[in-house]
């Protein structure tokens, strides 16, 4: 581990990592999930959080309102405890699996909320450090970052595939 | 998918209200779970979900991935109307977006 490696996420053994986060980079962390637990409990209809909730029977609408009533309120649960992980985690070191799935939740939570709030697209957008959205746009991609590490450490806890399913 | 390290397009369907073409159940045709394209997305992370839902191998799981952002969408999964509901809730969960429609 050198001075100049820069990763947050590092996987120390089976179901073990280390977080290396600057407490400027938690403090940003705070904020966005606690932001998005606002957002979540006030309602799961806003523009803002629709993408949190996508139609399951998308040739189907009567269908689809039958699932959105069945798992909605599931499904919100779930987000919630992600949150919940994060902020009761925030000031670790090191992590197990379930933490750090649930900081992985979490993450693209916001990321999917910002996202969407972005309008992003494919396609590579230079911005102009005037915008008004270049913070968010930073934001996003510190997540994105973020996100990386958090897959690559947990992708080498992933279960042996399944012999069926190739 | 954006790639620099995500998944959409036109066609997802974040609102659907297109008409029904055919709403003729048939019990015994097997249903299908559909992954589509969105922008957000990473293309490691919709790898990495693929995996751990469905126990594919990393090869099947980069490749369906790579379907979904070339092609705009993939079957990821097929079966009775209940474990595909199951399939698509946990998608959801993740933050994917899947949908599911009987096979044609």
């Amino acid at each position: 581990m050198g001075l100049f490696d820069r990763r947050r996420v590092r996987r120390r053994g089976p179901g073990r990592y280390e977080l290396r986060l600057p407490p400027t980079e938690r403090a940003v962390l705070a904020d966005l999930v606690a932001q998005l637990r606002e957002l979540l409990v006030a309602t799961t209809d806003d523009p803002m959080v629709r993408r949190l909730f996508p139609t399951a029977y998308h040739v189907d609408p009567d269908r689809d309102r039958e699932y959105q009533q069945l798992v909605r309120d599931e499904l919100l649960e779930r987000r919630l405890a992600a949150l919940d992980t994060v902020e009761a985690t925030l000031e670790r070191d090191e992590l197990d699996e379930a933490q750090l799935t649930g900081w992985m939740t979490a993450i693209n939570d916001v990321r999917l909320v910002l996202g969407t709030r972005l309008d992003v697209s494919e396609e590579p957008v230079e911005i102009d450090i005037d915008d008004p959205d270049a913070p968010t746009y930073a934001v996003y991609d510190y997540l994105g970052y973020l996100l990386t590490e958090v897959v690559d450490a947990l992708d080498a806890d992933l279960p042996e595939p399944d012999e069926d399913a190739v | 998918m954006s790639g620099a390290p995500s998944v959409a397009g036109p066609t997802a369907p974040a609102e659907v209200d297109q008409p029904v073409e055919d709403t003729t159940v048939d019990p015994d045709r097997p249903w299908v779970v559909i992954v589509w394209n969105d922008p957000i997305n990473l293309m490691s992370y919709v790898t990495y979900v693929l995996q751990k839902l469905f126990g594919y191998p990393k090869a099947k799981a980069e490749k369906l991935m790579w379907q979904v952002h070339t092609e705009g969408r993939a079957a990821v999964a097929s079966g009775p109307r209940e474990t595909c509901e199951m399939h698509v809730f946990r998608l959801h969960e993740h933050g994917l977006w899947a949908t599911m429609q009987q096979d044609d």
